[in-house]
This record gives structure tokens, sequence and C-alpha cells, in this order.
């Protein structure tokens, strides 16, 4: 075995299981006794429930139970919680209406749950559910963010007025109006960051578990974050104490943040579980994950910067709206706020910045976190603008951003939207994204392409994200109604093997690989003797889960801190038996030395001690070795970087050919390489979908069109080029490792990268700017209306 | 109720079906071969792929009446009775071809058959047209193309031998 500890780029504890089939999703669990439940939902978008006729389902074979809305109610069952609280400008808090598991009196989207049918088989279950007569009465229905937001539009909910959940702003309005009206450019963009579906490849699971003889439930579920589903669905839903309720999250196939929340699904299993007193299992098709699963993006927004004779960024002004689908979902308030507009000063010293942010409720599937969740948008907005910028004056794009770059001998740096970003270094990321993009040779590609015909183009994004979250007390005093610390406790086994258990969930980032790599540095135990354990709430302490690319900068950290709790006991241990002063103890690759000496004794002897405690200072110290830590961060941690991404486009389809992308991110401390590179490169498969075939499509009246992988172009093989995907870091200065976390930057930088990389490509067209997806379709209009004026010309 | 009579893994199985079944049914419900994973309900991920009589298929798109007689090799199959990798699963191992693992067994057996049915060699472009019936949406696909391209020397190499 080579070097496993940090830096190397081992290959994964968790592959073979993966690869030979034996991985264990939640899909793969059956109980004893099981039941299987089908969910009936709204087939349209907006309607009245005068009366659910459940007689014929009841009576159909298999069928073991029916519930409805009603029948939740009436046990006083809560609604499903929302996460953040946000408030007005005038200081009022937020609209949160009911959002009840099974629909009551209402149905407000495409897909929201109204009955469950519970039976011996799947297929019963499902047959039955056809034989539920729903009595219903269609409302007008408000389908996207401008009609909702229309004089005398329909109300999603009664009394939420206009539809507006909020109406936030960050930055001082008057001071930004006076900085534009003195300004000796002002550049203004319209733009729209489409709504996606995040897709992971596994769709949700729920089984819901009574054991009859103590009262115990257990959720089995497809979580992103085991501890959290069973605070908000045992506090708020089902009124079931902590050491009641169990939830485990065992092999989860992708989450990128739709995995995160609390479900209607999940409290309907587990409760039904309850009622009939055995297990209930739902698995949802992938149709139902299309109108179930909460989507992603999905804001209109009008940016404009004002601008001196140099093309120094003076001032920034932003009004977008953020739709927030029928409900809310756990996290969604905080996406177009907290986690998108203080990101909005980005690379740039821009001194000033405004931002008014309106939520707005529509009939359509709950919005919540996706990829990045709020910082793509900040970053498709600003790398957008500033390439609008650099068209309407005629400064040259790559010139505008150095200038305004926050140098690197500027950190710590306080942006004017709150955050204080710790390090970073945008001129070297920019630099070397240039050179290894080869920027400089890019006119004779594009003169080759011409050649062949076909339209060649480059673009260029420089971005900065805020993960790693987050400090409890900062998100308390923005409305969060949890703490974002993480939980690690280090058992050193008698024979000195370790087991890690995290708080933090892996449902394809390689946590089984990557912590175990942290244990190797820095207790020195090799690394097929340490056992990584997450996604169960009975053998972890706690835990707030996995998003925001918090694993390693705030789960990692915890880990260190408890290591560093063993090392301490450790020491004094090793006092004892080698009649030394603790101070005069050292530790390092597995061993423990009295300095200067040549007296010592492994971790294995020390354990050894700790649990069998013959010769042990017992007065003072407790036996064992097992440490547990909560790490609460300091700050968010600033990954940032350079996206470049050059295209080619078939003027006779318009099709676009991605046949470039290189990405040079700054992650802080890389403790597996090869893992780092796989989770860029993900994250820029995402971003290039987002950016030339994603859309999530509503028709008018709220029925979801793109609601199949034949109607939502997910990216596949043949769409994705090869990479090049590279790092220059600077150290996180607030934690322990200096890890800033590398999940979303992918999908945060690339998309403002792919659609710049279009418009230079049809910058003979005339084209100044357009909306993603940046379809063949899209295209082909814009060049064949194009066509005539330039032969004309 | 109708049966049918599989070899999977080469261990024959005699099983009750509804004629509604599906193959990857009665592979995940009645065999416990849950490796095979169900992605989607329109016949697009792939995550379901077997081998039918050598054949890649997508399990979720065939009748478990359809398979009658047939032999049929899922992921657990695929490793050497001892657990030695086969080597597509090395190479997937090898270059980080798989993150949440949930595709990787129908891309295992997509890219198994791939390499298989073109003994001559296999370009960039050919791989990547080659995975068009398989989604993933961890990977972003470029650290699986460099492990088909492994593999096949590799696999055809064992198979001269």
């Amino acid at each position: 075995m080579g070097f496993e500890g940090i830096g190397a780029s081992v290959r994964r504890k968790e592959d073979v299981r993966f690869l030979s089939g034996k991985g264990n999703y939640t899909d793969d669990i059956d109980r004893p006794g099981q039941l299987y439940a089908y969910i009936k939902r709204a087939d349209r978008p907006h309607a009245k429930i005068g009366g659910i006729d459940t007689a014929a389902a009841s009576a159909a074979p298999g069928v073991v139970r029916v519930f409805t809305g009603a029948d939740m109610a009436a046990e006083n069952i809560g609604g499903i919680p929302c996460g953040w609280q946000l408030h007005n400008q005038d200081g009022s808090p937020m609209a949160e209406p009911p959002h009840p598991a099974l629909a009551v009196g209402k149905v407000r989207h495409v897909g929201d749950p109204v009955a469950v049918v519970i039976a011996a088989t799947k297929q019963q279950a499902k047959d039955a559910a056809e034989l539920l007569a729903i009595d219903y009465t269609d409302l007008p229905a408000v389908a996207n963010l401008k009609d909702a937001v229309a004089a005398g539009a329909a109300e999603v909910h009664d009394g939420v007025a206009g539809n507006i959940c909020y109406d936030w702003a960050i930055g001082d309005k008057a001071v930004v109006d006076g900085v534009f009206a003195g300004a000796k450019h002002v550049v203004k963009l319209d733009l729209v960051n489409n709504r996606l579906i995040p897709n992971a490849m596994e769709p949700r699971v729920a089984i819901g578990d009574y054991d009859t003889s103590s009262g115990d439930f257990t959720l089995y579920t497809t979580s992103q974050n085991p501890h959290v589903i069973r605070l908000l669905m045992g506090a708020f839903v089902l009124h079931i104490p902590e050491n009641k309720l169990r939830v485990v999250a065992p092999d989860v196939g992708g989450g990128f943040g739709s995995k995160i929340y609390h479900y209607a699904e999940e409290a309907i299993v587990t409760w039904a579980a309850g009622k009939v007193r055995r297990p209930v299992k739902w698995t949802a098709e992938r149709s139902e994950s299309f109108m179930s699963d909460a989507h992603g993006r999905d804001h209109v927004s009008t940016a404009e910067m004002a601008l001196d004779a140099e093309g120094h960024f003076l001032g920034l002004r932003i009004v977008t709206l953020a739709n927030m689908g029928a409900y809310l979902s756990t996290f969604a308030p905080a996406v177009p706020t907290y986690l998108y507009a203080t990101l909005l000063a980005g690379v740039y010293k821009t001194p000033v910045i405004y931002c008014n942010v309106k939520a707005v409720f529509t009939n359509t599937v709950p919005v919540d976190a996706y990829r990045g969740a709020g910082r793509p948008e900040a970053t498709y907005l600003l790398e957008r603008l500033i390439d609008v910028i650099a068209h309407d004056t005629g400064l040259d794009k790559i010139e505008l951003r150095r200038k305004n770059f926050i140098p690197a001998d500027a950190f710590p740096y306080q942006t004017p939207v709150a955050l204080e970003y710790d390090s970073g270094d945008y001129q070297t990321t920019l630099k070397v994204g240039l050179k290894n993009a080869g920027w400089d040779g890019f006119e004779a590609r594009r003169t080759e392409a011409r050649s062949r015909g076909k339209l060649r183009g480059i673009g260029i994004s420089t971005y900065v994200e805020a993960c790693g979250i987050a400090p409890s007390a900062v998100v308390g005093s923005l409305g969060a109604r949890a703490g974002l610390y993480e939980v690690a406790e280090i058992r050193v086994h008698p024979t000195g093997s370790v087991t890690v258990f995290t708080g933090t969930h892996s449902h394809g980032q390689g946590h089984e690989t990557t912590l175990a790599q942290l244990v190797v540095s820095q207790l020195g135990v090799p690394f097929d003797q340490v056992e990584v354990v997450h996604g169960d709430t009975a053998k972890i302490p706690f835990g707030m889960g996995t998003y925001g690319s918090r694993s390693l900068a705030v789960g990692g950290s915890a880990m260190v801190k408890a290591m560093d709790k063993v090392i301490a006991k450790g020491k004094k241990i090793a006092a004892h038996l080698m009649e030394a002063a603790v101070e005069d103890i050292e530790f390092k690759d597995n061993v423990f030395t009295v300095a200067g000496t040549d007296k010592s004794k492994t971790l294995t002897d020390i354990s050894l001690a700790a649990y069998v405690p013959h010769n042990y200072p017992i007065e003072e110290l407790e036996p064992g070795l097992d440490e547990t830590a909560f790490y609460d961060p300091k700050n968010f941690t600033f990954p940032g970087g350079c996206h470049i991404a050059e295209v080619e486009i078939d003027p006779e389809t318009g099709v676009v050919e991605m046949v470039n992308f290189t990405a040079v991110d700054d992650v802080g401390r890389v403790i597996n390489p090869m893992i780092v590179e796989g989770q860029v490169q993900g994250g820029v498969a995402q971003g290039i979908g987002q950016a030339l075939m994603e859309n999530c499509n509503y028709d008018q009246s709220g029925q979801l069109l793109s609601g199949s992988f034949m109607d939502y172009t997910m990216p596949r093989a043949n769409d994705i080029p090869n990479m090049s995907v590279a790092t220059e870091n600077t150290m996180c200065t607030h934690n322990p490792l200096g890890s800033k976390g590398c999940g979303e930057v992918g999908a945060i930088g690339s998309p403002p990268a792919v659609i710049n990389a279009v418009v230079d490509a049809l910058k003979d067209y005339g084209v100044r700017h357009l909306d993603m997806p940046a379809t063949g379709a899209k295209l082909w209009s814009i060049i064949q209306a194009a066509t005539p004026r330039m032969a004309a010309e | 109720m109708p049966r049918v009579t599989l070899t999977v893994n080469g261990k024959q199985h005699t099983v009750e079906v509804e004629g509604r079944t599906l193959l990857v049914e009665v592979l995940r419900e009645k065999l416990a071969l849950t490796g095979t994973h169900v992605g989607c309900d329109t016949s697009q991920c792939g995550a379901c792929v077997v081998h039918i009589d050598g054949i890649s298929v997508k399990s979720c798109t065939q009748l478990a009446l359809q398979a009658d007689g047939a032999n049929i090799l899922t992921i657990e199959g695929v490793a050497a009775a001892d657990g030695t990798l086969h080597p597509m699963q090395e190479m997937f191992r090898e270059h980080h071809a798989l993150q949440c693992g949930f595709c990787t067994p129908g891309m295992v057996m997509t890219a198994i058959d791939l390499v298989e049915s073109h003994p001559a060699g296999l370009s960039e472009k050919e791989i990547r047209e080659g995975l068009e019936g398989n989604l993933c949406r961890c990977t972003g696909y470029h650290n699986i193309v460099k492990a088909i391209a492994a593999a096949h020397p590799l696999m055809h190499a064992t198979a001269a031998e």
C-alpha cells in the first residue's frame, strides 16, 4: 500500500459493493410483512376537492386501507414544515401557508398528493387508486412567475395577496440609485434562470416501519440528512419524540439537493405504518419524481451595472422574481436570498449593491435548492452581465474582469452584501484557466471552424461561491430554524482500528474514502482499518447532513476536533504508562513518544490500555477511547475559479457541440484529487445541461409538459465533452483542514461560460443575449431570422 | 399464474408471474437480485440493463414471460466466483467512473456488451454513442468513457488467452 492520507488519489472503498450489485439502496430493503403504498396525485394544477369516494378502492383486491387528507387532519397531523423564515422589507414575516402531507380542501399543483392506497402488492395499490373518485372543481391557476404577479392573478393560497411569499431586499437603494445617476455607463440586462428538475438517478423511496412491541417507528428513506428528517417529521408533523423514531438513509443514489427536504411521502408511510401496524413501502416511479421532487432555479431578473469611463464597476442594481412553487419546501426561502443576493459581489470589488427579491407562489411543484442553490443564479447573472457590458461598451471581456477583481492581497475581504471572503486568488485562476484553455490561440480555431462551415465561440466565467454552511448564529439571525454545525464520533477500538460516525451523508461523494483519509493522516491508522458510518440516527450522535458542499469543511473539521480529543486523552494514558509528564508526550504517525527519548507506545498500545484499564490512571481518566465533537464553522468557505467553454454551432441546424471545457477551481485543501476531479466533472455536466438542454416546462394552464426523460432532456454521454479540470488552491483560513468544498463549483461556474461561448459564436448574427437552454431549435431560429438581414447588408 | 423458467447467473429458477410482470421485477423482487436498478418508467435511463443470451437489454422493457428459457447475466454474476472483479468493473474503480453507484450496474452491463461487440477497438466517439441508452447524473461521463477505453484491451487480451 502506498500513501493513503491527505492528498492521495486513493481508490474508493465503496466501489466494490456498487460495482458488484451489492449496494444497499432504500428500494433494496424489504421489511417482513411489508405492504405497499401508492400515492394518488392531483392530475390538475388547482382545484377544490368536493369529496373523495374511497369505497370502491377500499374494496379492491389486496387493499388494506385508504387514507385521505381528512384522515390525517382528524388525527391532528401537522403540515410539512419550512426550515427558514424570511422577513419582508417592512419587517413582517413571510407568508407561510399550510402544507398538508395529503391535500385538504384543495390541490395546488400537478402531483400534489391527494390520497394513499395501501395494499398487499404494488400493483394492487396502483390498480385500486384508479378506483378513487375525486370530486374536483377546477380553479384558475398560475403556472409561471409572470402570470402569478400580474394584476388580478389567481391566488395559489387564500390570503396570500398577489401570490407574494415575501418581498425582501439587501443594500441601500437610495445610495445605489445615486451612484447610477452619476455613472458614465449603465448597462442593463433582463434574464431568466431556467427551471430545472434535479433527477438524481435513484427515485425517492420511503419505508415506514412500526414495532408493535416497543412502539418505535423507523423510517428508511432516500435522504441527504436523516437527523434533519427525524427532527422535522418527528417534532412538527407526526409528534413522535426522537427516542421513538429512527431514520435510516442507507446508500442513496444521488441527491443534488433534491433529497435534503422533508417530503410528504416520508410522513405518510411512517404514519400509515402505525395505523396498519405493518411496514409500508413507497417507491416513486420516475413520472412521480418529475412532479414531486423539488425543482430548482426559476428566476426572472433585471440586472443593471453602473460603470465609469474605464469600466470600473461602480454599483449593481438587481430585481429578481423567484418561484417558490405551490408550497414552501424546507430550504426554499433561503435560496434566492441568502444563497443568492449575498453572492452578487462575485469576485469583483463593486462597492455598492442593491437587490430586491420577491418570492412568488405558483401552481407548480415546490422549488428549492438544486446543486449550487442560488449561487449558480448569482453567477449566471453577473457573468452574463459582464459579457453584455463588454458587448455594449466595446471593452475587452477579460480586461473588464481583471480590472474589477478583488486583489489577492485584499483578503479577508468584506463585500457590500454581508459576506466576508477569507481567501482567494482570482487573477491566478484566470491566468491558469486562459492558459489551459488555449485562449490566445482561439481565433485560429474559429477561422478553421469557419472553413468547415461551423460557428465557433469561446466563453468565460470567473466566479466565487459560499459553501461549507454555516455558522449557526449567523444563519439563525438570517431566519434558519436550525443550527448548521456538524458532528463526528471517532471510536478507536481496543485493538486500534477506527470507526468514524459522521453526521454528514454520502450519496456519491465518496465519504467512506475521503473521511477515512483524514484518519490516516491524523491518527496514522492504516486506511483499511478505518470504517466510516453514516446515515442512521440510531448509530450517529447527531448531524445536519450533506448539502452546500459542507461535508469536508464542516464534517471533516468535526472529525479533526474529535481526533484532537483522542490524541489528548491518548497522551495522558501514554504519560501514565511511560511514567512521563503529559507535556512531554508527542504524537506522530500512530506513535506516542516521550520527547527526547526512545520510549514510545503505539496508538494500539494506548487503546488496549484504555479498554483494559489494569494499569491506568483510573482516578483521573475514564476508560475507553471514543470521542465526539460538534464543530460549528466560523464562516462560510469561498471556493472560486475560472471556467472556459468552447462550442461549435452548425448554422444549418442550430445544434451546439461542446468542443472543450476547461475548469480551474480553488477548492482549498484537496484530500483526494481523483474525487475532486470527479465532483467538478459531474457539476460541469449539470451546468452544461442547464445551459444547452434542460428545461422544466409548464404549459399556460399549469400542466407539466416535461414530465419524463422523453420530454426533459438529460445530458447523455455524447452531449458532454472531455474536460480539462485543474485546481489552483488557496487555503480556507478558518477551518483546521483548509478545505473549502468542491461539490457545487462545477454547476455554479459553468452555465454562463457556455452561454457566453454560444453568444460569442453568434456574434455576427447580432446576438446580445439569449436565455438558457440554448437548444438547436432556438439557435436555428435566431440564425434564420438574422440571415436575410445579413445577406441584405 | 403462468410460470417462467430462467437461468440467471448460471442458476436455474422457475417462478410464477403475472402476465404484466416485467423481467426487472422478477430479478429484484422474486430472486432478490437487487443490483439491477429501476431509474425510470420510460425505458430511457438504462439502470436496469442485463444481458439476455449475451446481449445487453433493458430489463424494464421486457415482460418476464418473454424471457422464458433465456440465459440471463446480471451485475451480480459479472465478477468471478472468488470475487475477482471483471476487467470492466476494475477499470470503473481505477478511473473513478462511478459516484453514487445507482446507474453503475446498467452502465457496466452496457459497457461489457459494447466492448465485446467491438473486438477491433472503440473510438471515444463510438463509446459515447454506445452509451446513448444509459444516463448518469453524477460523473459527467468523462471517467466512464475513460474506463471503457481502458477495459477494451484488457478484455480482448483476456479473451485471446
